[in-house]
């Protein structure tokens, strides 16, 4: 799975949790979850929870931690990607 | 923990406190009680001269029930004096009405504890065991 392909999903499994719609349609690596889009602390556990589901692995609480933006996203689902 | 020592760790006091006993409890669920006394302050204004026990008091016993003690009980020792909880999210359908003395049972599984984060399906059934409301009820640690 390329980078494009991952943001796409990532970009599906965000949206309903967003609540700044311009930052979501602009959505790049730099994009950060919370001061971007504005996601609430509670929905982003929600966000990792349909991103282990999507792609079949688990994240850890250090993971979890490091999570804040598209970039870190990316980075530790490949990581997991690449260990399976 | 023991069930009398999840009730005193309950982060509530009359009149805002809406469980009586927790019947069972393990890391997958619980279930609990709550007798509505008649001279609950709310009966007096929903609605008038006709009391009937408003849905955000229904919501607020499942969630106390479902998922406070649940989330205190998996929380075991780790949860510290300033330890802050919030809920965080409600969906709840409401399907039969509750009169003033009415007792009703809550049944809670739960879907996930996460991050902090705690998800439960959640049921509320009367004496007639008939469901008078259910539905997910998510709270965190904050």
């Amino acid at each position: 799975m390329n980078k494009q392909e991952i943001i796409g999903h990532l970009k599906a499994i965000v949206q309903p949790y967003i609540q700044d719609q311009t930052a979501f349609e602009s959505l790049t690596e730099d994009t950060d979850f919370i001061n971007d889009l504005k996601i609430n602390s509670a929905n982003l556990v929600d966000v990792i929870l349909d991103i282990e589901e999507k792609f079949d692995i688990i994240i850890d609480n250090q993971a979890m931690e490091k999570m804040i933006n598209v970039k870190a996203a990316i980075e530790i689902i490949e990581m997991h990607l690449a260990e399976k | 923990m023991t069930n009398q020592n999840i009730l005193s760790k309950l982060p509530y006091s009359k009149p805002f406190l809406f469980v009586d006993e927790i019947i069972r409890i393990d890391e997958n669920g619980v279930e609990g009680s709550y007798t509505f006394d008649e001279n609950l302050d709310f009966y007096k204004g929903h609605f008038k001269d006709k009391p009937v026990t408003p849905g955000v008091i229904l919501t607020e016993v499942m969630g106390q029930i479902g998922v406070v003690c649940l989330g205190i009980f998996l929380l075991n020792d780790t949860i510290k004096k300033d330890t802050a909880i919030a809920l965080t999210s409600t969906n709840i359908e409401f399907l039969k009405v509750v009169l003033p003395n009415e007792k009703v049972t809550v049944i809670s599984e739960k879907i996930y504890f996460r991050f902090g984060k705690l998800k439960c399906k959640v049921m509320m059934k009367n004496t007639k065991e008939e469901i008078v409301c259910r539905g997910e009820i998510a709270g965190m640690m904050i």
